[in-house]
Order: C-alpha cells, then structure tokens, then sequence
C-alpha cells in the first residue's frame, strides 16, 4: 500500500512550509473586499447622521422662544459655503416677521397643517394613519403568505414548489410603484363596488395593496424557517402516524414560531416605509379616525409629497426630517429584533438538540 | 416459530435509478426479536423504511413487490398510510424528541388519535413511560423539556412516545449506536420486556447487540438479503460464506 502511494505521488511538488509567502491576490481581495463592506457601513452611519441632525432644529426652535431674538442658527444646515452663506440672510428676514410657530408643541396636535399661516405639525394623525394601513396591510399578508408558505414547504410537490416559490418572491421584485397603480387604477374601483363605502382612496385599498407588497417577504422568511425545521421532527410525527397536515401545524408550524414572527416583522417593516403604494392608495388625508374606509396620510407618504416642495432648513422641512428619523428609529428597532430573534431564539433552539 | 408478522415478497426498490433492494423475501415472526446486520450502506435502513412506507416520503423511489402485514398488502391502494404507521412505529437512529415537554412529547400521539381527556392522557403517560423504563427518572419533571435530557433519555422518550400510539410492531434504526454502554444496556433490556407485546425489528451494527437481543437475525449486503435464520444459527453456524466473513470482521 504505502510503497505504491510514494509511487503516484509527484514529485514536482515541493511543499516548503518553513518561510511565509506574501501572496498578493489573496491580499488584494481581503483588502477589497473588506473595503466595500466597510463603505456600505459608512454610508448607513452618513444617512443616519444626515437624518438626525436635519431633524434637531425642530427640538431647537423650542429653545429659541426662551433665548429671545437669537436668530436661527440657519448655517447649521448648509451643505456647502455657498448656501451657508445665503442662509442668515434670508431666515433674518423670514423668521422675526412671521410669527413662528413653537414646531415642538404642535407635534402632538391633532392637525397636520404645514402650509397654512399658523402651521400645525400634529404627528397624531399621521401615525395613526400608518398604524391602521399597517394593520390591514399585515390581517391580508401575514394569514395569506404564512399559508402559502406551509403549502410549499410541506404540501406541495417539489416541481409545484419550485414553479410557487419563485414566482411569488417574484412579486417582491414588483416595482411598487407598479402595485400602487394598480390599487389606483382597479383595486379602488372594484372594491367601492363591493364594499360601496364613500372615499375611494382609503387605508383598506392602500392596506391591501401594501399587504401586496409585504406577501414576498413575510412568505420566503416563513418559508424559509419552515424547511430549517429539522426533518427528524416530521419524521418523528409521521411516524407517530400523524397526518401531514397534523404534522404542519402541531409540529412544524410552532416549531418555527420564532422565524415566522421574525418574517412578519420584516413584513411590518416594509409596510412601514412603502411610500409609492402609500401615496397613490391611501387618499392621503390627513384624518384621525379609526375608520378602515376613511383616507389616511403615512409617515413615508408625507415625506414623499412633501419633501419636494418644503422651503429648505424651515420648520417644515425639519419636521420631515423627524418623521424621517422616527421612520428610520422604528424599522432599525423592528429589523433589530426580528435579527435578535432569528439568531439567538430561532437558531438556539436547533443548536441545543444533540 | 410464532406467527409471520411481516410478509415479504420479492421487494425492489430504487432510488431514482439506483437499485438499493433486490428481490428481498423474508418472513418476520410475531412478537420476537428480529435484528438487521450488514455493512454500511446494504440498505438496513431504506427495508425498515419499507416497512412503514417511510421512504413515501423521498422523491423518486420506485417499489415493487410485496410487503404484506397480518397478511394485508401495505402498498395496496386501500392502504390508510396514517393507520398504517400508528400500527407500525418507528425508533430513529438519532433521537428526536420534539422540542416541547416530556408529557407533550408522549401524549403527541393520542391527542392526534383524538385523546383529549386529561386524565386518561395522564394514564396513558405514565404507563408508556413505565414501560420504557423511564418513569422513576423523569416523573419529577414531566413538565421540563425534552431536549434537557441526556441522549439515552431521550432515546426512552421517543421509545415511550412510541408507545404511546400503541403500535404491533416497533422499528428501531441503530437505536443505540449513539449512546454510552449503560443506555445501550438499558434499551437493550427494554427490547427484552417489550418483546412480550411487540414485534420488534432492530438494525443495528454491533454484532454482540444481535447476538444479545435478537431471536433471529437476517444479513444484508449490496441490498440483498444473504441469511436470515435464527440469531444461534446464523451467529454459530451461518450458511454462507459472507454472513461468516462479516460476523467475524473478516470483511472486504
Ligand atoms: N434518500 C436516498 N436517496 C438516494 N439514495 C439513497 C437514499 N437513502 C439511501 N440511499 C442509498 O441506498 C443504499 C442503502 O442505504 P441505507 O441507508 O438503506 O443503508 P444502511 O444499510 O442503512 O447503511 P448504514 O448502516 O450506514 O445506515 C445506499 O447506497 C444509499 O446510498
Ligand atoms: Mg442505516
């Protein structure tokens, strides 16, 4: 045996293992590829940074009521000298004549009415209106893209599973501003139809259509926690002679609790900044009532309408920052935990199975 | 010999177009001890699986023959596969008890047969776990997770699970090549006192474990069966050459 080994091996190879070698390609593509990722982690904590500090004025502009004839400190928002120096000038002459508004005060009223001449900042009813498009959009996706997703993993045949499972992340990769036509264009007339109630535009077409939009996510992420269950669990329950569907939902199904409710929170997450869909399917009134058929304004749909038209470094436009940010604070906290859960619950859990 | 249990006639099986089982016949008698021997890889495992249709769950396995239980055709097209399986349970070679507490874990099995009156669970749980032998280890913690017991435990637990359902035949895949001597020890003296009610059929790999449990054993290789007799006979005087070069480790 041994004899014969010595024989095949070659012997131009001729391993000298006593000095290190720099080999440059492997170098280059640590050093690459650590920079890109590197780079993308700079641009979040850029973003991050340009949010928050667009929004600190609004809690400022508290201040200023107290300290008196301080003008506003506008060059804090300049991007580059030129407007920095443009600035003084122009809030010097805007903000002792017009009477501001103290921003930070409203922020709790019930009216969002920033271009009026006593503007009202009132977040109410701008996060009631997401919450109540969030809600209908997940009672639709969550029970829609949770059974789908135990069909595929468990139900159905590998070739049907193959055609399924593509095609509705396909539907992730909609444009949403393609969805959020659609809604506008039939979903809107066809359920007035159905359901005959007055505005056309309301959080149940806009809940829908974004529950259109959140299906992909919530269906791969269960999808994906579903067929991570060990098979020696559904082994164990078959051969308990449970029945497949006995199987799913006794065994399977709480087995994954942990990555489904990860799933639906990425899905609320989504939700959430969906600001195309948003726009064209809500109404985009700013109303507070619980009223499912009534027009509601989001968070994002605000930003989106009326970022484009706000007088740079106004109160206005620093109170879209803070939406913004509290947009920016909410999903980082949602995809925190859903990340928290699938690591450590969903992950701890096979783990400690010897 | 007791009755014929499990009939077996000319069984293949294919794994897409890999033959696995060759024209398999074998009579397993009732209420004794059968052990599967034979190299890595002879197909222990997929004829176990045969015999409560596990392997319907792999793409791409084609079946022909026979396999007939109390003399009813098991790949008939009749056949309740969930009844099937009830009457036919199955030890795997890992154990796997569900991630929930011991008392779930056994009263999985008759809450889906429609169990649901707490007193007669409670009573079917401790006398399963009697009967595995594990009762006087777990009964202070029937509420604890499965998972927080030692392998051998967990094996007993699947065992007890098992019996739960209440099967005529129970197979066990190498129910304890994963397990210290004193376990193995321990599952081997419950096969013993489950033999009474049972049928029981062990794969397993360690030639004193058939030697010690079994009343008949049957040799496989390159998914043929070679010999199958009585467990003295084949372990004493084995008819064939293979079955003499395996049992003595003077294999390949
Ligand atoms: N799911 C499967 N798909 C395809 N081929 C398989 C599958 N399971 C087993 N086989 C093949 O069938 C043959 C028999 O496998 P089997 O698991 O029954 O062997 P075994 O005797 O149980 O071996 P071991 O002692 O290692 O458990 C092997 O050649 C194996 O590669
Ligand atoms: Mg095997």
């Amino acid at each position: 045996m041994k004899s014969s080994l010595k024989k095949t091996s070659p012997k131009t190879f001729n391993y000298d293992i006593s000095k290190k070698r720099f080999r440059f390609s492997d170098w280059f593509a640590e050093k690459f590829i650590k920079s890109i990722a590197f780079l993308s982690i700079a641009f979040v904590i850029l973003i991050f940074v340009f949010v928050f500090r667009e929004a600190f004025p609004v809690f400022r502009m508290d201040v200023k009521e107290t300290v008196t004839a301080e003008p506003m400190v506008q060059e804090r928002y300049g991007v580059d000298d030129k407007s920095a120096a443009a600035e003084p000038e122009k809030s010097k002459e805007t903000s002792p004549a017009k009477k501001v508004s103290v921003p930070s005060s409203t922020l709790l009223s019930k009216d969002w009415m920033p271009v009026s001449d006593n503007p009202r900042y009132g977040l109410i009813p701008l996060f009631l209106g997401t919450f109540k498009v969030t809600i209908i959009a997940l009672l639709f996706a969550a029970p829609i893209a949770i059974l789908a997703a135990i069909y595929t993993a468990m139900f159905a045949k590998p070739r049907l599973r193959e055609i399924i499972k593509p095609v509705i992340e396909l539907l992730a990769g909609f444009p949403s501003v393609v969805i959020g036509f659609f809604a506008l264009m039939v979903m809107a007339t066809v359920l007035q139809e159905i359901f005959g109630y007055a505005s056309r535009l309301n959080s149940f077409v806009g809940g829908i259509a974004m529950a259109l939009a959140a299906i992909p996510i919530i269906y791969t992420l269960t999808e994906d926690s579903l067929t991570a269950i060990p098979k020696t669990y559904i082994e164990a329950s078959l051969g308990l002679g449970a029945s497949m569907r006995q199987t799913a939902f006794y065994v399977v199904l709480p087995a994954a609790v942990p990555g489904i409710f990860a799933a639906v929170l990425l899905g609320v997450g989504r939700i959430f900044g969906e600001t195309m869909i948003a726009l064209m399917a809500t109404g985009n009134a700013a109303l507070v009532n619980i009223n499912p058929f009534d027009s509601v304004r989001t968070l994002s749909a605000t930003i989106g309408a009326e970022m484009a038209e706000v007088v740079f470094g106004d109160t206005h436009y620093s109170v879209l920052f803070l939406i913004g940010s509290l947009l920016f604070i909410f999903t980082f906290f949602l995809n925190a935990v859903a990340e928290f859960y699938l690591k450590n619950v969903v992950i701890r859990r096979f783990q400690s199975k010897k | 010999m007791n009755d014929i249990k499990v009939h077996v006639k000319d069984l293949d099986l294919h794994y897409g177009v890999n033959p696995a089982l060759k024209k398999v016949n074998i009579m397993i008698p009732e209420k004794m001890v059968t052990a599967f021997i034979g190299p890595s890889g002879c197909g222990k495992s997929t004829f176990l699986r045969t015999l409560n249709r596990m392997n319907d769950l792999i793409e791409n396995v084609k079946i022909d023959g026979e396999v007939r239980i109390d003399d009813i055709d098991i790949y008939g097209k009749e056949i309740d596969v969930v009844n099937l399986r009830k009457k036919v349970g199955m030890i795997f070679q890992k154990s796997n008890p569900f991630a929930k507490s011991i008392y779930e874990n056994i009263a999985f099995g008759p809450k889906i047969n429609g169990i649901t009156h707490k007193d007669t669970l409670d009573e079917i749980v401790e006398k399963s776990l009697r009967q595995a032998a594990i009762w006087d280890e777990v009964k202070g913690r029937l509420y604890n997770s499965a998972l927080s017991l030692s392998g051998g435990q967990q094996q007993r637990i699947c065992i007890a699970r098992t019996l739960a359902v209440n099967p005529e035949i129970i197979l066990m895949d190498e129910p304890a090549s994963a397990l210290d001597p004193i376990s193995t020890a321990k599952i081997e003296e419950l096969i013993h006192e489950l033999k009474q009610d049972y049928t029981i059929i062990i794969v397993t790999h360690n030639m004193q474990q058939a030697a010690r449990t079994s009343d008949y054993t049957a040799f496989f290789y390159l998914g043929e069966l070679v010999e199958f007799n009585k467990t003295e006979t084949i372990f004493s005087n084995p008819s064939k050459r293979q079955t003499e070069d395996y049992i003595s480790g003077r294999f390949g």
